[in-house]
Order: C-alpha cells, then sequence, then structure tokens
C-alpha cells in the first residue's frame, strides 16, 4: 500500500521534473515595437546604431524558446560598441550584457500558452513535483519502521550511492545552475510561473532570481519534512531544521521582497542574516554608495552588516560553535541540510582531501578580504584601478569563479557526488573565517565519551565536512575541528553514545589522550602527561 | 633491531602496534589471515545493512602504516616454533621473531548441534562471514527464513540486519528471557518488546536440536526442543565465540579455553605474550571474567602491553567495568557492575526505573548494607563515562548518584530529560526526599585531565 503511495508520488514528481526541463526550450516569444522602445529606455541605451540594428533584427520575429537571442543581440552590440569606441563616444557605449538584454527581452515578448496559463503551468511543474515528493516521503513514517537511525540501504541505492540516479540528479541540478548564471534567457518560461506569487509579494513580475529564490524555500521546506520523519526520535535534528528553515523562508526570501514592495529608501531587498565575507558584495561600491544615499534604513543596514561581521557572528561562534550560522542559521547550510541530507556521506575523509580544503577555503577567504579591501580603497579613493588593477575586473572575477561557480555550480550541483558541503567545507569565506573563532576561541566542542568509541566508523562516514570524526573518537579526544558545522548527525548515528555537541568551559575542551579512559588510570596518566 | 611480530591485525594487535611505534623504533610486522587492513569488527553489521561500504570500516588510510612502519602480511600462521623463535605461514615464508604477540581474537562456538556444517549455516564473526551472509542472503526471495541460534549480542545483530532486507528472522533463544544471564529481568523484558516490534519471531527457552538439509546439502529447516521445525534458508550461529588458537595446540605455549597469561600478558614461553579476545587470565580480576571478549579489553591490553614491550613493564590493571551496545533501536550503556538476577550477590540491591511511553529505562545497582553505589545499566538514556568512572572511584553513596544525576546525563542537546522522574521513583520507592541538583560543569570538570 505504502509502496503503491510511494510509486504514485515517483511518477508524479517525474512529470513534473519533464516538464520543468522542457519548459527553457519551449514557448514562443514576439516582441513589439513600444516594449522594445521601453526596454531600451529602462536600460538607459543610446545608441542609436544599437536600436536600429537589434530592432531590425528582434521587434516583429517570432522566437522559439530554443532559439537563443543573447548571440544576436551580442551582435547588434558589437556592431554598435565598435563604431562607438572609434569614435571615442563613451556615454554611448553599452555596458549591460547581452545576456541580460535577452532576458528582459524574452521577458517582455513571450506569449501563447504558458504566459496565458501561468496558474496551470506552476501546478504542473510546482504544483505536482510538491505533491509527488510529499507522496513518496510522507509514508516513511511507516515504511521506516519504528523510530531511530534510519540508514539501511543508503550504500545499495543508486541515488544516494552515486549510481546513475545520482549523476542524473547532479546533470539536472548542474543545468539548472547553468542556465540561472549564465544562460538566464532561458529561465523565462520559468519565471512566468511564479509571476502571481512574486506580484503578491513585491508587486514586481518575478526574475530568475525570484524563482531560485522561491524554489529553494519550497525544495527545503518539502525536504525539512523529509528530515523530520528521518530524524524524529532527534529533537536536536528536529529544533535546527525548523531554525534553518524558518531564516530561509522569512529573512532570505520573504523580508527583501516585502522591503521592495514598501518602497523604502534602500530599493532593493535586504537578508539581515546573510553576514559579510559570504555576502560578498556588500562592500562593493555601488551597494555602499546605494547604502549611503538611503538615509535612515541604509544607514542601519551599513553598520548592522558591519556589526553582524565583527561583533555578533564571533561572538556567537564563542558561545555556541561556529553551528549558530552554519547549520541553523545559514541559507547555504539550509539546503545543504535538507535537500543535501541524502548525499552526507559522500564528503572524502581523506588527509589528502583535509590538506585541499585548507588550502583552498582559505584562499577564498584571502580572495575576498583583499577583494574587499580593493573596492573599499577604491570607494573612499574615488577610483576604479587601485595598483594599476582595475577593481572591476576583480569583482568580477570573484562573482563569476566564486559566486558562481563554487558556491552555485559545484557547491550545490556536486551534492549527489561529493557531498552537500563542497561550498561549505571548500569555499565558503565566512566559514573559513568563523572556522578560526571555533578553533582557537570557542566554547564550543564535540565531547568524546571516555573509552566507549568502538570505531564503528559511522560517525566519519555521515559528516558531511569530511571530518575523520573517529580518529579522534577512538583515541578518547574531543572533536574541535575549525570546520565542525555542528549538525549533530555524527553524534545521531553513533551507535555507542559516544559523541555529544555540547558548549562548556575552555579548560578541559581540548584533551589529547593515548590510552583511553576505562584502563589503569596510573597508565592513563603516565602515557597520556607529555 | 628487536622484530616484534604480531599474529592479527584486531583491535589488540593494532593498538599494541601502533604504542610500540610510538615509543620505539623497533620492527614491527603484523600477520593476518583475514584481511590486508585492520578493520573494525564492529561495524560489520553496518555493512551488511548499507549503512556504509567496507573500506568505511577501516580506521587508518593506507598510508598510514608506511608511515609508521608497521609492516603487514597476508597469512595464515600454522605454527610457532617457539625454540627456533619462528611462526610458520601456510604460504609463505616463516617469519623470525623476537618477541612475539598473539591477537588471534576468537571464532564463533559450534556445540556439536547436527548439520553445523551444512550449506547456509554460518556464524557472524569474519569479513569472510560477511562476505557469506551476502551470498546466503542477499534479499528475501533466496532467503526466504532465516533462524538465528543464540540470544546474545551477535545474536540481535544479526537479526537487524536481516530484518534490513526484509527476510523473516526467527530467533532462538535458550534463556526464559533475551540475555537475562546479563540483564536485570526489567531490561530484559524492554528487549524482548522491542525485538517483537521489530517484527522477528522471537522464540524464548528454545533450543536448536538439528538443522535439517536438503538434497543439495544445504539448510532447509531447523528443529527446535520445543518439537517444531521451522523451514529456512540460512542458519545463523551465534551462541558466543572462543579463542582462535587451534594452531598452538602443539607449540608448547599452555593454553586453557584461551592462551594463558599473567597479569603483564605474558606467556608460560619467554618473549611471548597474548592479548585481546584469546588471551585468558590465570585468576579472574576483580569482577571479571577471565577471558573478556569485547573490543574495549583487547584495546586496552594493546595499550598495556606496548608498555612492557618498550621496557616499562606494565600490569594489565584495567579500570571500572564499562561497555554498550545496541538493541535494534536501543542503545545500551553500562558502568561498574549491575547483575543479573541469576549472578546478583545477595549484597546487591536494584533501583529499577522504566518510562511508561518511551522505550527508556535504567538499573542502578547498590549495596543493600552500605548504600554503596555499584554500577548502572542505561537504556535509551547516553550517560557521562568520565562522571561514572569517578563516582566509582569515590565509592559514592546511591543517594549521592541520584542526586547529582544530571551531571552524568550525554544525551544531545534538547532531548526530553528523565532524570526528575527517575529521582521521584526512586523516592516513592525508599521514603527518601532527594532532590535533583541541576547540571554544573564545575563538578563536571573537577579533576580532568587537561
Ligand atoms: C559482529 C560483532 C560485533 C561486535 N560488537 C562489539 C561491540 O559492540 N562492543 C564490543 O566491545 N565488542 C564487540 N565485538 C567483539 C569485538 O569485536 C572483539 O572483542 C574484538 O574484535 C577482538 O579483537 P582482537 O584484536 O582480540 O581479535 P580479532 O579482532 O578477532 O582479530 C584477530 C585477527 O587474527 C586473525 N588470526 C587468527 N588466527 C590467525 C592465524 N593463525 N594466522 C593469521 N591470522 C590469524 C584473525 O583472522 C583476525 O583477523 C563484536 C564482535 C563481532 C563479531
Ligand atoms: S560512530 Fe561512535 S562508536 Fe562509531 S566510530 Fe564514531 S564515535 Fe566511535
Amino acid at each position: 500500500m505504502m509502496k503503491i503511495i510511494q510509486n504514485i508520488g515517483i511518477a508524479l514528481f517525474i512529470v513534473a521534473l519533464v516538464i520543468f526541463a522542457i519548459l527553457p526550450f519551449s514557448g514562443s516569444f514576439k516582441l513589439d515595437k513600444t516594449s522594445f522602445d521601453t526596454l531600451i529606455e529602462n536600460h538607459g541605451i543610446k545608441s542609436e546604431i544599437f536600436k536600429k540594428n537589434l530592432e531590425a533584427n528582434i521587434v516583429g520575429k517570432e522566437f522559439a524558446g530554443y532559439q537563443a537571442i543573447a548571440p544576436i543581440v551580442q551582435e547588434s552590440i558589437n556592431k554598435a560598441n565598435s563604431v562607438h569606441v572609434k569614435n571615442k563616444e563613451w556615454s554611448k557605449k553599452i555596458y549591460t550584457s547581452s545576456d541580460d538584454l535577452a532576458t528582459a527581452i524574452r521577458k517582455k515578448s513571450g506569449y501563447g500558452f504558458i504566459p496565458e496559463n501561468k496558474g496551470l503551468m506552476w501546478f504542473l511543474t510546482f504544483g505536482l513535483g510538491i505533491i509527488g515528493a510529499l507522496l513518496f516521503i510522507v509514508p516513511q513514517v511507516v515504511t521506516l519502521g519504528p523510530k531511530g537511525i534510519k540508514n539501511d540501504h543508503i550504500y545499495h541505492q543508486s541515488s544516494t550511492n552515486k549510481g546513475w540516479i545520482a549523476w542524473l540528479v547532479f546533470f539536472f541540478l548542474v543545468s539548472f545552475y547553468l542556465i540561472l548564471y549564465f544562460k538566464s534567457e532561458y529561465a523565462i518560461n520559468w519565471t512566468y510561473l511564479v509571476d502571481p506569487i512574486s506580484k503578491s509579494l513585491s508587486g514586481n513580475p518575478a526574475g530568475q532570481w525570484f524563482v531560485y529564490g522561491f524554489m529553494y524555500c519550497v525544495v527545503m521546506t518539502v525536504m525539512a519534512i523529509r528530515m523530520y520523519i528521518k530524524y524524529r526520535h532527534n529533537k536536536y535534528q528536529v529544533l535546527r531544521t525548523t531554525s534553518v528553515l524558518f531564516f530561509q523562508i522569512v529573512f532570505a526570501f520573504l523580508i527583501p521582497e516585502i522591503m521592495v514592495r514598501l518602497q523604502l529608501s534602500y530599493s532593493k531587498g535586504y537578508d539581515f542574516k546573510n553576514a559579510f565575507p559570504l555576502d560578498y558584495d556588500f562592500f562593493f561600491s555601488w551597494n555602499l554608495k546605494e547604502l549611503l544615499s538611503s538615509g535612515g534604513l541604509g544607514l542601519f543596514i551599513l553598520v548592522w552588516g558591519i556589526v553582524l561581521t565583527l561583533v555578533i557572528v564571533p561572538v556567537m561562534v564563542y558561545f555556541f560553535g561556529k553551528r549558530w550560522y552554519c547549520s541553523w542559521v545559514c541559507g547555504c547550510g539550509g539546503l545543504a541540510e535538507t535537500l543535501g541530507d541524502p548525499y552526507r556521506q559522500h564528503s572524502s575523509k581523506s588527509l589528502f582531501s583535509w590538506k585541499v580544503e585548507r588550502w583552498l577555503i582559505h584562499s577564498v577567504l584571502l580572495f575576498a578580504l583583499v577583494m574587499t579591501g580593493f573596492t573599499l580603497y577604491g570607494f573612499f579613493a574615488e577610483t576604479s584601478t587601485v595598483f594599476g588593477i582595475k577593481v572591476q575586473s576583480i569583482m568580477t572575477t570573484y562573482s563569476f569563479l566564486i559566486g558562481a561557480v563554487f558556491a552555485g555550480v559545484i557547491g550545490t550541483g556536486f551534492y549527489p557526488i561529493f557531498g552537500n558541503r563542497v561550498w561549505c567545507r571548500f569555499g565558503c569565506p565566512l566559514a573559513a573565517y568563523l572556522g578560526f573563532v571555533q578553533r582557537f576561541k570557542s566554547r564550543f566542542r564535540i565531547t568524546t565519551n571516555g573509552g566507549q568509541c568502538i570505531s564503528c566508523g559511522n560517525c566519519s562516514t555521515y559528516c558531511e565536512q569530511g571530518i575523520d570524526v573517529r580518529a579522534y573518537a577512538q583515541k578518547g579526544e574531543n572533536i574541535v575541528r575549525s570546520s565542525c558545522v555542528g549538525c549533530g548527525v555524527c553524534s545521531a548515528v553513533c551507535p555507542r553514545g559516544v559523541l555529544k555537541l555540547e558548549n562548556g568551559p575552555i579548560a578541559g575542551r581540548i584533551n589529547p589522550t593515548e590510552v583511553l579512559l576505562g584502563n589503569d588510570v596510573n597508565l592513563m596518566k603516565f602515557v597520556n602527561k607529555k | 633491531m628487536e622484530h616484534i611480530v604480531i599474529i592479527g591485525n584486531g583491535i589488540s594487535g593494532v593498538t599494541a602496534a601502533r604504542h610500540i611505534r610510538k615509543k620505539s623504533n623497533k620492527k614491527i610486522t603484523i600477520v593476518s589471515a583475514e584481511t590486508d587492513y585492520f578493520f573494525s569488527r564492529t561495524a560489520l553489521m553496518y555493512v551488511f545493512m548499507g549503512h556504509m561500504t567496507f573500506e568505511h570500516t577501516q580506521p587508518y588510510e593506507k598510508w598510514f602504516w608506511k608511515k609508521n612502519r608497521i609492516d603487514l602480511v597476508n597469512g595464515k600462521v600454522e605454527t610457532v616454533d617457539t625454540a627456533k623463535k619462528k611462526i610458520d605461514l601456510a604460504n609463505g615464508d616463516p617469519i623470525k621473531y623476537d618477541k612475539l604477540i598473539i591477537a588471534t581474537g576468537s571464532k564463533p562456538n559450534k556445540f556439536g548441534w547436527p548439520g553445523q556444517d551444512l550449506l547456509g549455516v554460518q556464524g557472524l564473526y569474519s569479513k569472510q562471514d560477511l562476505d557469506q551472509l551476502e551470498a546466503n542472503a542477499p534479499d528475501n526471495k533466496t532467503c526466504k527464513r532465516a533462524v538465528i541460534v543464540g540470544g546474545g549480542l551477535i545474536g540481535i545483530e544479526m537479526a537487524e540486519m536481516l530484518r534490513s532486507r526484509k527476510i523473516p528472522v526467527t530467533f532462538l533463544v535458550r534463556e526464559t528471557s533475551f540475555w537475562n544471564g546479563v540483564l536485570p529481568a526489567g531490561e530484559s523484558a524492554l528487549i524482548n518488546e522491542h525485538i517483537l516490534d521489530h517484527h522477528i519471531d522471537l522464540r524464548l527457552a528454545t533450543n536448536l536440536v538439528e538443522i535439517l538439509a536438503d538434497e543439495n546439502g544445504r539448510a532447509k529447516a531447523v528443529t527446535t526442543d520445543k518439537g517444531d521445525t521451522i523451514e529456512c534458508s540460512v542458519v545463523g550461529l551465534t551462541a558466543g565465540v572462543s579463542p582462535n588458537i587451534d594452531f598452538l595446540k602443539n607449540s608448547g605455549i599452555e593454553i586453557g579455553r584461551g592462551v594463558k597469561v599473567n597479569r603483564y600478558l605474558e606467556t608460560n614461553i619467554d618473549d611471548i605474550f597474548a592479548i585481546g579476545d584469546c588471551a585468558e587470565q590465570h585468576e579472574s580480576i576483580g569482577q571479571r571474567r577471565p577471558i573478556e571478549a569485547v573490543w574495549y579489553t583487547g584495546r586496552m591490553m594493546g595499550e598495556t602491553l606496548a608498555q612492557t614491550i618498550c621496557g616499562t613493564k606494565t600490569e594489565y590493571k584495567p579500570g571500572h567495568w564499562f561497555n554498550s551496545a545496541k538493541f535494534l533501536d536501543i542503545e545500551y550503556q553500562t558502568y561498574g557492575w549491575v547483575f543479573s538476577e541469576r549472578y546478583k550477590k545477595d549484597n546487591e540491591a536494584h533501583f529499577h526505573w522504566r518510562d511508561d511511553k518511551e522505550n527508556i529505562c535504567i538499573t542502578v545497582a547498590f549495596d543493600k548494607e552500605t548504600k554503596q553505589f555499584l554500577g548502572i545499566n542505561t537504556f535509551g538514556i547516553r550517560m557521562r563515562h568520565e562522571i561514572f568512572d569517578r563516582w566509582l572511584s569515590e565509592k559514592r553513596s546511591v543517594s549521592e548518584v541520584m542526586e547529582y544525576l544530571k551531571d552524568a546525563n550525554f544525551d544531545p542537546e534538547f532531548y526530553t530529560q528523565y532524570e526528575d522522574k527517575i529521582i521521584s521513583k526512586y523516592n516513592l520507592d525508599y521514603g527518601t526526599t532527594i532532590r535533583p541538583k541541576k547540571k554544573s560543569w564545575k563538578r563536571i570538570f573537577k579533576n580532568t585531565k587537561a
């Protein structure tokens, strides 16, 4: 019976997924003259050459969903810019990217079934997807049996053991991110589905980032239900999941949208929990300019952002470890802990990976700090080049390499293959910063319970951060690693009750041992002294 | 350079090797016939259930052995030549040693049941047993039912493993209640219920009589002393283990049930030592048994023997007894001694509490006369090893233990706390008025190492 319900769920989910996957390449687009003119005006484009050229190529022409518009726009940009550059008409040069323009063109020009049946299309994608996933997940209350640790068959199933399903998920996630970041014109049909929701929140039609934000919340909610069922015996997991879900939906999604709706002085939405340097563009000059020109609210956000990073974050890490942020508040962490939970076992535990991790994550932190140094200097010195380097090009490089490729495509796309915390472990500059505080000045530790460890390896296997927890536990040593995000799963899966996450006095937090509790006390003293 | 040869790459042999390396530059060779690398035997079940791969059960990466200059030889030791100080392998050259450590572990007991060597009949001890089970019971089509004989820790693990593949399991237990030679009645009852909750056909007070074969020499059914015939495809023999030392029979090394050792873990022959499951103490240490087939004992013996080998002659002096296990979903921990009704001494009184909803209970043993705390068993509550170790050393009274019980709780944060309930039951049982003290970090960290 339960099996049937679950299979129906899978079927519905696949239908939804297929429709969702076809959408980018379907539908029809035809831009009329008036829309074209508003569009050109909205983007502040002053080049007549561009306008003429593009108008001839686009307006009144029919485009199918799979036909790319960006190359056509790019051609017009090239033509126009070559002339303007030659004539040194800098004010006419076009800086807007062809992708952004193509995306805007599509948004304005879509017609036919999809934009005319937004509700229905939403139901066929998001709706069916949610229903299907829940039909698959909720029966687990019964099928998983009595409450307890439920990791049976993780290494027997294709989906969780890097089999073909995992590779398919990988392919989907990576493609999704590639479209989102680099080929956003193809995301337009998706935006139609959530236009009504976006309008009701911010008053604006949806862009691709709204699709992403909305989908993020939906995916997290559905997968949080899975967490609630899987860990229903474990209150730590239940509370933690509720917390990340709350911060994602309210802070990352709703508040920014509502800020836009209220048309506050600070025109963009702001995610109050997103701390620098994860929020890497906080100190970019365009953001600082906007903040400083937005009166009280802008100033408040500026001060809040600085206090958050310099005071709140480290003080909280001192008391609770970096988990308060990484696995209770953070959005990236939130997705990793919900959507990513089935893949946590894939993080590599080798010493080699640990070395790579330390090099990479600290390089990214350095990169973020140096870049911020440059942007701040550029901002205060009112210059666009520092030491002969264009500040803009550093920012672009970071946004592309770290912000999009690392955090997005690799960070999430690679869940099914490299585990769910690829970004948090190898890339996140904020995690690197919190890690320093956690390692050297924090009350948080995972206490190892005397000599009870049987070296079974469950803790290490299920550590999403690739920490070889067992290496410490089997020596009776507490775990105080900087990368630990305090998800609590090692403690949950340990069959011998060896591990406990706790915040306690600094004395005794780090306790190197060789001979474990339970043996001769004199021997323990003799060997463990040093 | 002195050559230390260790037979057996289990926890005891490997712990000894690691500690010898820490303290010395001696040449170290570990010989084992089971696997190339040390793995955690206790985790075999998780491999079968798909929680882990076999690689995950190996606590050290391959570079570890090279870096620490511990030579690994995969081979079966046939004989020990104590006169020439060498061991002979089934295939491969003999290895000469200066000191020899026997750490060969255990093997499953077989009590001469008719049919015990049929196809489909197996124990669960080694990696080979795991592979065998994978072949015998890949799914519930190949294995229509399994019968497990022997109600101990390995038996219940095997039942859980088979249930994870939805294979019907019949569990024959000699005792009238699960593991009641070790567990007090209340706890044993809780586990009985839990076994049934997991749809395991538990048959208490039932003994195996015979295993019947089909025409291919495979087990097809078992008969019991209750007169039942139970059809099955797999029979798991889990009626305890005994030392794996048959190859030593004519070596001149003194053996009883295990390799006889003194408190320095020395055998009767110079430069030969035995540790872990296969070692048998001439005299029991405290209330411990002469052979202790548990992980922790092997590890402690390895830690201790390494000191002796490296020149600091050290007596094996284990501290307070502790142990842990997991019965399906219920975790069990024990500190100090809590004996079952069968082995309980006259002076040992028990306080027992069981929650009315959850699968949680504890039993506290104390001396009737002096009220000294003797030990605690907990089911579904984790306790802090250090605290109980200290309380046992300090010979605390049972009422003190109750009063400060919150200090000892080791459950994850936000878990429901049961101390208040426990203590009010205690007060009710003994007419006391103990008020539980709030958890105090200061007390918890008093006299810690750092
Ligand atoms: C399924 C299972 C679950 C368990 N769970 C727990 C638990 O939860 N808690 C606990 O405390 N204990 C548990 N135990 C017991 C624990 O695993 C053993 O006490 C421990 O592994 C013994 O370690 P050892 O080093 O003495 O021997 P072993 O681990 O048995 O190692 C001995 C090695 O020597 C090899 N060997 C033997 N003879 C020869 C020879 N002639 N030549 C070459 N090699 C040889 C063997 O093949 C073996 O690899 C469990 C045991 C099993 C089987
Ligand atoms: S899960 Fe527990 S018993 Fe197993 S290795 Fe980790 S700490 Fe040790």
